[in-house]
């Protein structure tokens, strides 16, 4: 038992002595692990193994862990290593020597050694302190670095390569003077005098490095206070000046360089290309809002998510149809009028901003836009800000921005041109009064006191004004102010309509500025339509469920539906604004019964409004149909065997059913065309039966003219026969074109042929076409071959349960053999503590032994030599 | 009474104190009478006081008298059986005991006779209290009967005082909802209601007779009024609330059986509904009738007569009448010829408009829901409604189209109306005849639903998108149409309106005048002035 270890241990010692490569050649060092199957490509780690040398390394390993901690078994003193950094295995080991010196360093210099410039000395490199050099925060010398640049002096390379050279040098020309003069000197002299030489020098440097420190604090002190004298100017100059003056080819090839960066800017425009931009702008918007009228926008971002396959046929489809659409669209009249306008928006693409400061340079001359000069100067003065910042780059943005600026100028001097003449009058008035600031006003009360008493045109002014001086960017809040002021400014409008008489030409004024409100805030201005739009169908809502039925909408809200239609998109498909309204007119025409002239004028205003909703994306609206039909019902003389149906709030016959047939028919003989106000949606008093009758003739009018345009906008629908076969069996039968007077006659005549002249034939419906469905591509499932002895388990999760499960498993055996194997040493190592205890008392034992058999014998020697 | 202090309580100072003296006075003088018979002359007093010109003397001499003669009543002090003239009482050989019953009987019908006067006062207070004493005096009455009851199957109960007091609530001249809804507390009593029922029958035969069948809106209205607020009890158990408690075979009487409670009500609503109605009372006749009127008939089948005359009327009045004979057909095997005929030619425009439009659609969709219907009339209904529909405004659109698909589903060989492929690529004339009354002849069949296809260019995208499902061939589950069935334009506007969209378009075409754009529709028609 005791033998195995010794032996072995003997092994470790003689295999100590070994190399590994003399051990790797020793055939009875190597257990050669066999493999049954020879699989080519695979490298086997474990072919080979020396037991040996992993035994005598696991040994080992054990003697410094286990075998000490064993020893220090039931020992509470230890042996702790307090030195720095000793523990910390993150630093690396120069570090810690480094750190541990110079602690050590600090400590003695601290102490005792204050005054001891001799112990002072530090590690130096050629005069200079390694610490020093460590730290690399010599900012003065950096500095001359580049300035010494291409010096290629015997010095400097000395410097930078000679390493100690220099020194080694100096103590050798030193060597050889001394040599020269005072050989006698002793070498402890010489030492000293060295020592002295080398304080000397380094007193020196001292000094010059803190005067140098000093004159760059106070070049920098005294650059700072000129600083502000010479803004525009670069540092870039004064450091000319400093150096040594450049070639002047040198000079040129960075100039050229400079030039060369220059980005070209865009050219001047032409009218004609200006025209085209905003027309293909216009175009691009029209196609904008042609999609959205189709609805497809949701179904079309769709398809974009569960596109299938290249296959799928079903994008490109959509997008020829919208493409053609729009082609036709734009050869239609249409473009025609876009044409005409993109002349008078030239000015507006260039911004909101920029648009109406053109158009108040217009109206005032530059000594009155103070407010707008300071507002160019805070601009300016921010420029400068930023130039400090910049270095190089300024020229160039100074003139881009320089350029822009000058485009703005033609721009500017367009509209100037334009708007030259036709602001003259206004330009006279509005110097004569007008404040040119206004705060924006906190409330609607605020508002109605400075548009007090003003003109049309100054209200506008004003309010263009207040928009400006309130423009959001120049405050943080006026964004806020600004989207309550359009708030005020409908109700202005509503307060304006509800005047008697209406001051409608002050909305007309309005108009434009709300209309740029309302670009500026789409938000708020949809919000404060919508609430107006919820009032008030909630109110026609609460009316029909109380009474049954409603009165028609005011002009307030006619006016309201009017700007909806102007500041929100008619033609979507769904609009949160404009949806609401549309609807809002269709109850109207269909819950409010007519009951007087001045009904049948609102009717006729709502039936326009609807015409007008419909116009571009000629949808169907059957309310407006109904409506026109029972309007002209109302001037049907004979009630009797109508041949057609009126559809509610009209009845066929009784109370307020011939509202529209003349008193006197020979009235019509001198009556001509005219347009109808709009206050007489709310009071309109006719006093005459002549007025009256001219009245009703016009209303008559309208509703031919309105009937014209919808047979225009519905000509193609499928029913359109069946839809406007009551109005012609009317206009054919009931009122025939004799007893209109002469402008209508031929109004009835052009309606009568539109209507027969509709296809009457339709071909049955189908349903669409299938589009063929494509055949599903799948992704190919690709099932990782794993070419693997265990290849259990399907998925990667299997797989790698099963790996993990394996690799507990072996890590487990394996720390179980540690563990014997520990155990079994360290029995070993108690058995070897045990035998060399008995060992050494047995060899005291004997020891005693002997000298007791010594003194036994010396004892029994001098008893026998008494004897003898 | 109740009501009557508290008006005291709420009118000016004076008043009241003068009041309360007058109140405290009558009192008095009540307790004075009821303590001892020597005050009996005090009586007078106190029917004074109900000739008052003052609204609040009136209303406490109702008081004090109703106190008076329901405490006299109680305690049996009134004559009973055949009252004898006052004269004659004196003279006859009465006892002194009897001439102050007889006296006292005599102040009693003086009383009822005034209080009845006051029913048609013109201050509702009075007409309130009045009503309330009656009423008090017929339960005490009740309870006590003044006639002699030696035959046995007479049961107590004042109906002359009924019978009366229903005349007078049934009003030719003035319209009494009021006080007939305060009456209908006492309906809720058993066999108050059972005699009120057959009063009103009689009530209504004589002065319809008399009238000679013509329209008296008035009367009719008040009679309306009183027989829709009797409220019948489903189950004979429910029958336990009486104003008269019978001591003898309760339940032998009338009132207590449900089946003549239903004979009663039968018999009411008939006599009622003999007579010519003005058409607003035909409306609102029809409104209850399914279900407030035909479940407590014991004989719903008599209804016939009067519901098939209303569907003959047309408009509203047959919409509404549809309900009931919807229950007359389905519950009790009711054979209608010609009745979808008749149903298809209700289908006019104004159906979209009116108010019943939810009920109709409803009932529609019930009718139409037999998969045994030819398919030519299934045909003709989708088509007529198609045709319809072209004058609809959105809330109906949004009913019809998806009751249209409907039908389509529920008889899949309609679907030739959607879908109808041919060969060669011919074009038509739409064969379907609108006029044609007969759902056989209209050839909707031969036709297409090309006005759902017009409406796909709908300006509402509800229903333009609820059009656009015909481009495909139909889902199978069919629309739930209940849901759509009430909406209102509002809430469609609601729905536009809370839809959050990130950036919302804006026109770019710049605004510069009010009347611009859109095709220039107002601008040519209408000027600023």
């Amino acid at each position: 038992m005791g033998k195995a270890p010794a032996k072995r241990s003997l092994a470790d010692k003689v295999r100590k002595t070994k190399t590994s490569t003399q051990i790797k050649n020793n055939p009875f060092e190597v257990k050669i692990n066999r493999k049954k199957f020879e699989v080519l490509g695979r490298k086997a780690k474990h072919d080979v193994g020396l037991p040996g040398v992993s035994r005598s390394k696991a040994n080992k390993k054990r003697k410094e862990t286990l075998l000490k901690e064993y020893k220090q078994k039931n020992k509470s003193s230890k042996f702790i290593d307090r030195r720095f950094g000793e523990y910390d295995t993150k630093m690396a080991p120069e570090d810690k020597i480094l750190q541990r010196f110079t602690m050590e360093r600090q400590r003695v210099h601290d102490k005792k050694d204050v005054y001891n410039l001799n112990e002072e000395e530090e590690l130096t490199h050629y005069g200079q302190s390694l610490a020093e050099m460590e730290k690399f925060n010599d900012a003065v010398n950096s500095d001359d670095e580049s300035e010494e640049k291409g010096l290629l002096s015997a010095e400097l390379t000395a410097t930078h390569f000679g390493g100690g050279g220099g020194l080694l040098r100096k103590k050798a020309s030193g060597e050889q003077e001394e040599d020269g003069n005072q050989r006698a000197k002793s070498r402890q002299e010489l030492i000293e005098e060295l020592i002295q030489k080398s304080k000397q020098e380094k007193r020196d440097r001292q000094v010059q490095r803190e005067e140098a420190q000093e004159l760059t604090e106070k070049l920098d002190q005294d650059w700072k206070n000129i600083q502000t004298l010479m803004v525009k100017k670069t540092p870039k100059a004064d450091k000319q000046e400093d150096k040594p003056k450049l070639d002047e080819y040198d000079m040129m090839v960075r100039e050229l360089g400079f030039e060369m960066k220059a980005q070209p800017s865009e050219k001047m425009k032409t009218p004609e290309e200006l025209a085209r931009v905003e027309r293909e702008k216009l175009q691009k918007l029209e196609a904008d809002r042609l999609r959205r009228m189709m609805g497809d926008e949701a179904e079309h971002s769709a398809h974009a998510q569960i596109h299938i396959s290249a296959d799928d046929l079903n994008d490109g489809f959509i997008l020829n149809k919208n493409d053609k659409k729009t082609v036709s669209y734009q050869d239609g009249k249409w473009n025609i009028g876009e044409e005409s306008e993109g002349v008078k928006d030239e000015q507006g693409d260039v911004g909101e901003e920029e648009n109406l400061e053109a158009e108040e340079d217009g109206e005032e001359d530059e000594q009155e836009g103070d407010d707008e000069e300071d507002h160019d100067d805070d601009e300016g003065d921010e420029d400068d800000d930023e130039d400090d910042g910049h270095s190089d780059l300024d020229s160039e943005q100074e003139s881009e921005d320089d350029e822009r600026k000058q485009e703005d100028k033609a721009s500017d001097g367009n509209s100037k041109s334009l708007s030259a003449e036709e602001m003259k009058a206004q330009q006279d008035a509005a110097k004569a009064e007008l404040p040119y600031t206004f705060t924006a006003p906190e409330s609607f009360n605020d508002l109605k006191d400075v548009l007090h008493g003003h003109t049309p045109d100054n209200q506008r002014l004003i309010v263009a004004r207040i928009q400006k001086c309130n423009h959001p960017s120049l405050a943080t809040g006026n964004k806020l102010k600004l989207q309550n002021f359009f708030g005020f400014l409908l109700e202005y409008v509503e307060e304006l309509a509800t005047r008697n008489p209406p001051e409608l030409t002050v909305i007309d004024k309005l108009i434009p500025e709300l209309y740029a409100l309302c670009q500026m805030f789409p938000d708020a201005a949809c919000r404060s339509m919508q609430n107006i739009l919820r009032d008030a169908g909630h109110s026609m809502e609460e009316a029909l469920e109380v009474k049954g039925h409603a009165s028609f909408p005011d002009l307030v809200m006619l006016i309201y539906l009017k700007v909806t239609a102007l500041l929100f998109p008619t033609s979507d498909f769904r609009h949160p604004v404009t949806s609401p309204a549309m609807l809002y007119i269709s109850q109207a025409l269909t819950k409010c019964p007519v009951r007087s002239l001045k009904d049948v004028t609102s009717g006729l205003v709502l039936c326009c409004l609807a015409v007008e909703y419909v116009a571009l994306s000629k949808r169907f609206v059957p309310e407006l149909v109904n409506f026109l039909l029972g309007a002209l019902h109302l001037a049907v003389r004979d009630k009797a065997s109508l041949g057609y149906s009126v559809v509610p709030p009209f009845r066929p016959s009784g109370k307020c059913s011939s509202l529209l047939v003349l008193s006197n028919s020979e009235s019509y003989k001198d009556w001509s065309k005219k347009k109808l106000p709009l206050s007489a949606t709310q009071n309109l008093d006719l006093k005459t039966d002549l007025d009256r009758d001219s009245h009703r003739l016009t209303c008559l009018a309208t509703g031919l003219d309105l009937v014209k345009r919808c047979c225009l906008l519905y000509r193609d629908l499928a029913s359109f026969k069946h839809i406007f076969q009551p109005i012609g069996t009317l206009l054919s039968k009931h009122l025939p074109a004799q007893a209109l007077p002469e402008p209508l006659q031929e109004l009835h005549r052009q309606i009568l042929e539109t209507i027969s002249a509709a296809p009457v034939t339709r071909s049955p419906l189908v349903f669409e076409k299938k589009k063929p469905i494509p055949l599903r591509l799948f992704k190919p499932k690709i099932v990782e071959v794993v070419d693997d002895r265990r290849k259990r388990g399907n998925t990667r999760e299997e797989r790698e349960n099963e790996r993990l499960k394996h690799k507990y498993k072996k890590e487990f055996k394996g720390a179980l053999r540690e563990i014997r194997k520990d155990s079994r040493f360290l029995a070993a190592e108690k058995l070897n503590e045990v035998m060399s205890r008995d060992a050494e008392r047995k060899r005291k034992v004997k020891e005693l032994l002997g000298s007791l058999a010594n003194q036994e014998g010396e004892w029994k020697a001098l008893k026998r030599r008494k004897k003898k | 009474m109740a009501p009557a202090k508290r008006r005291n309580v709420s009118s000016a100072k004076a008043a009241k104190q003068r009041i309360k003296t007058a109140k405290i006075d009558l009192n008095d003088r009540v307790e004075l009478i009821l303590q001892s018979r020597k005050h009996a002359n005090d009586v007078f007093d106190v029917l004074e006081g109900l000739q008052s010109e003052q609204e609040k003397d009136v209303v406490n001499a109702i008081d004090a008298s109703s106190k008076l003669f329901c405490t006299l009543v109680e305690r049996t002090e009134l004559f009973r059986g055949k009252l004898p003239e006052e004269e004659e009482a004196l003279k006859g050989g009465y006892s002194a005991e009897e001439k102050y019953s007889i006296f006292m009987r005599h102040r009693y019908h003086s009383c009822v006779e005034m209080l009845l006067e006051h029913l048609s006062s013109e201050a509702y207070g009075v007409r309130e209290s009045a009503l309330c004493s009656l009423m008090k005096f017929a339960a005490a009455v009740g309870q006590h009967p003044l006639e002699d009851l030696d035959w046995s199957e007479h049961y107590s109960f004042p109906r002359e005082l009924i019978q009366t007091v229903v005349d007078r609530l049934l009003c030719k001249t003035t319209d009494n909802s009021l006080l007939i809804s305060r009456f209908q507390e006492f309906l809720e009593l058993e066999d108050v209601r059972y005699y009120v029922m057959s009063s009103v029958r009689a009530s209504v035969a004589t002065v319809m007779e008399k009238n000679k069948g013509a329209e008296m809106s008035l009367y009719q209205n008040n009679v309306f009024s009183l027989m829709s607020n009797i409220s019948m009890p489903s189950k004979e158990s429910d029958l336990s609330n009486f104003m008269v408690k019978q001591a003898a075979k309760h339940e032998d009487w009338k009132a207590a059986k449900l089946h003549e409670h239903k004979r009663a009500f039968e018999r009411m609503w008939l006599g009622f509904l003999k007579y010519k109605l003005p058409s607003k009372m035909y409306k609102s006749v029809l409104v209850v009738l399914h279900d407030s009127i035909l479940p407590h008939m014991s004989q719903p089948t008599l209804m016939i007569d009067f519901l098939t005359a209303a569907y003959e009327i047309g408009g509203a009045v047959s919409l509404l009448a549809l309900n009931g004979l919807f229950i007359l057909i389905h519950q009790h095997n009711l054979d209608y010829p010609d009745f979808y005929k008749k149903l298809y030619n209700l289908l006019e425009p104004s159906i979209f408009h009116v108010k019943y439009r939810a009920r109709f659609f409803h009932l529609a969709d019930i009718f139409l829901s037999s998969s045994h219907l030819p398919v030519y009339l299934v045909a003709a209904f989708a088509k007529r409604l198609a045709r319809l529909a072209l004058t609809a405004p959105p809330t109906a659109l949004l009913i019809v189209l998806p009751f249209i698909y409907n039908l389509i589903r529920r008889h899949p060989s309609c679907r030739v109306l959607i879908h109808k492929p041919s060969t060669e690529d011919e074009s038509l004339e739409d064969p379907y005849v609108m006029d044609e009354e007969d759902p056989a002849q209209c050839h909707a069949l031969d036709s297409s639903l090309w006005e759902i296809m017009t409406l796909q260019k709908h300006y509402h995208p509800d229903v333009a998108k609820a059009a656009m499902l015909i481009r495909r061939p139909l889902s199978v589950q069919e629309d739930d149409i209940g849901e759509v069935l009430e909406t209102t334009t509002y809430e469609l506007m609601e729905r536009d309106l809370k839809i959050q969209t990130k950036n919302i378009p804006l026109e770019f075409e710049t605004a510069v005048q009010l009347l611009q754009g859109g095709g220039d529709a107002l601008g040519q028609n209408f000027c600023l002035e």
